[in-house]
């Protein structure tokens, strides 16, 4: 095989695959969590759910004083490489162009350098992370390979985006291919481990928010 | 109560399963920024103490059961099982080390209510015969006698006698019809007297029409504590009875935290219908009556004050402004703890770990987090309104030769009251 063969099969039907299984994956997962409902509660409410929790939602980004006090590495580094990595997501022109072909839907990117920049900041503050997962007394002692494995897939992406845009794996079709192969790992995995906090967290966080919501706290 | 099992347990476990806790499970990252928020965690620095791992059996249940993935991977036998052994090493994580404060689920980033989970988790703990004796021995009582520290009517009868006599007012028993039916607590009976003597004077000073009743005085629910969904509404309807009985319209839970929650939030769904009557803190009553201009004061409190808001009450029951508009009117020089309201920190004793005599040692361990917040605001006195976080900061200040002590907050209201004109009753001037 060569390496315009790896390029067009990772393009081709591995892309068709990975998003099958991850479109499917987490449509199951959704429907398993809303699935189990909620009983009906007959304490008179003090405060309405849906503002509080929609509030929530936005309020966890921006954690309460004491937990930054407490935690600001946490806190610092959680939020750069999240913000990092959904800028080269959705904001590097080859992407939004993907996006389009697939979508229809499109928005201005922002330059290269700019996104090359975001993605090595990143790839820094995501070692860091693991450093820390690696170290801290909590963090260690919680950590699963499910935890690592997350970890790792989120990480190659990033990587092997950052490799093939400068070049520094040869042939180019190689780097792409194995750019995009990371991309698809990590759709694959994505429904089937807690990656699905990336959409089970704005459900999770609207809950808290409209569980206390309704007992007049604004959580 | 029937036969404890493990099954018994996982089965109380997967009645418990909701969309949140599903949300919840699929969420969480191990980030363990919950453990930040932990008092039991915080002062012990012990990892094992991180609020979302008290949690790990029911998640364990969770993803096995509940999720496509871990069905499968239970089938083909890989994945831990939830076994007796699993259950009782995590009893002391569930019950010794966490007073379902709820300062997790205000922290963490995905938004888990980590506490609406570990209450769930306590049911298939008590159904699987993995609660500590402390807790059983009070549900026991509270289910037999009517009080979790066994206390009888007789024994409050006493205790009305003396508040009549020093007040010479009275304190009405089953009074059909009274706007408020007043509960207690058999701590505060025992330890705080006062409590009675206060309410009496200040509902008699503001007309209120209020009762006790002999039917049922205890407010306090052992069954939410414990995890018993079965015992919380024995208890509960032991209150929905005598209210009804009486035709009140209001009933008010006195200075205790679990009791408000366990009657104004879990009570109905123990119970399984809405109440025909509201219930209130006794701080919302006196609230209501001062801004209504029913309470007034004379005289200030001149030394510097700070107060401890239960957890039950404000993080867990949106009371948080109202002790403060209470504070205003009886103290001139009041301020707050740093992290106060729904951001404040348990004293240590809640969710049943003063009834847990086994969690002795790590109730005063997380009390360290209160001390710490005390040390720096440095008040000469402390304020609350709730029995057990009163005894624990007198416990704790004392343990660490703190002399502060601490008062209830609707005592030192009745010490403020302008004597009422009452031209037939030229006795009066003797209470106070």
């Amino acid at each position: 095989m060569t390496s315009m063969d790896f390029l067009l099969l990772t393009k081709g039907p591995l892309f068709q695959i990975a998003i099958a299984i991850f479109a499917l994956g987490m449509l199951v997962r959704l429907v398993e969590i809303f699935a189990l409902g909620r009983p009906h509660n007959y304490a008179a409410a003090r405060g309405g759910q849906l503002i509080p929790g929609l509030k929530t939602v936005y309020k966890r980004f921006n954690p309460d004083p004491g937990t930054f006090k407490r935690a600001p590495f946490d806190v610092i580094v959680g939020i750069i490489w999240h913000i990092g990595f959904v800028v080269a997501l959705l904001l590097f022109i080859p992407h939004i162009e993907l996006i389009k072909s697939m979508f229809g839907v499109t928005w201005p990117g922002l330059p290269n350098p700019v996104v090359d920049a975001v993605t090595a900041i990143t790839l820094f503050a995501l070692l860091a992370t693991l450093i820390h997962r690696l170290t801290h007394p909590v963090k260690k002692f919680l950590s699963t390979p499910e935890d690592y494995l997350i970890w790792t897939v989120t990480f190659l992406p990033v990587l092997t985006g950052y490799l093939a845009y400068h070049r520094l794996i040869n042939p180019y079709p190689l780097a792409l291919g194995l750019h995009i192969l990371a991309a698809e790992i990590f759709l694959i995995v994505l429904p089937f481990t807690k990656l699905t906090h990336i959409f089970t967290a704005f459900v999770a966080r609207w809950y808290n928010g409209a569980i206390f919501g309704r007992k007049g706290v604004q959580s | 109560m029937t036969e404890f099992s493990l099954e018994r347990g996982l089965n109380a476990l997967r009645e418990e399963m909701d969309a949140p806790v599903a949300s919840f499970f699929s969420s969480c990252v191990h980030c363990g920024l919950c453990a930040t928020a932990c008092p039991f965690y915080v002062e012990t620095g012990d990892p094992k103490y991180t609020p979302i791992h008290k949690l790990e059996p029911m998640r364990l249940l969770w993803e096995q059961e509940y999720t496509l993935w871990g069905k499968l991977k239970s089938k083909l036998g890989l994945g831990k099982q939830v076994t007796d052994e699993m259950l009782e090493e995590w009893e002391p994580l569930l019950y010794d080390s966490c007073s379902m404060c709820g300062r997790c689920s205000m922290v963490c980033p995905v938004g888990n209510d980590i506490h609406y989970m570990i209450r769930k988790a306590r049911e298939g703990m008590v159904a699987s015969g993995h609660a500590p004796e402390g807790l059983i021995a009070a549900s026991v009582r509270a289910v037999n006698t009517g009080s979790p520290m066994g206390l009888q009517w007789k024994t409050l009868d006493v205790q009305i006698k003396h508040v009549e006599t020093a007040t010479d007012l009275e304190v009405p028993i089953d009074k059909q019809g009274a706007d408020y039916l007043v509960l207690l607590s058999s701590m505060e009976i025992i330890n705080f007297p006062e409590y009675l003597e206060a309410i009496t004077k200040i509902f008699d000073h503001a007309g209120v029409s209020w009762t006790l009743s002999q039917q049922c005085f205890e407010a306090t629910n052992a069954g939410i504590q414990i995890g018993s969904k079965d015992i919380a509404a024995t208890l509960v309807q032991r209150v929905v009875d005598a209210a009804e009985s009486l035709g009140v319209k209001n009933v008010i839970s006195p200075e205790c935290g679990h009791a408000y929650t366990a009657i104004r939030w879990e009570g109905p769904n123990a119970i399984k219908r809405a109440y025909p009557f509201k219930v209130f803190h006794i701080i919302e009553v006196l609230d209501q009556l001062r801004a209504a201009g029913r309470i007034k004061t004379e005289g200030k409190e001149m030394d510097r004050l700070s107060m401890h808001d239960p957890c039950n009450l404000a993080r867990k029951s949106g009371v948080i402004q109202q002790q403060r508009s209470l504070m205003d009117l009886v103290a001139d020089n009041f301020v707050d703890l740093e992290e106060h309201g729904k951001f404040q920190w348990c004293c240590g004793a809640g969710g049943g770990v003063s009834s847990n005599e086994r969690a002795e040692e790590l109730k005063m361990a997380a009390f360290k987090r209160k001390k710490a917040q005390i040390e720096q605001v440095e008040p000469e006195r402390m304020v609350t309104m709730c029995a057990t976080c009163r005894t624990q900061l007198e416990e704790g200040l004392e343990e660490f030769n703190m002399d502060i002590p601490v008062v209830g907050l609707t005592e030192m209201i009745a010490d403020h009251l302008v004597e009422r004109d009452k031209p037939d009753d030229a006795a009066a001037k003797a209470g106070g």
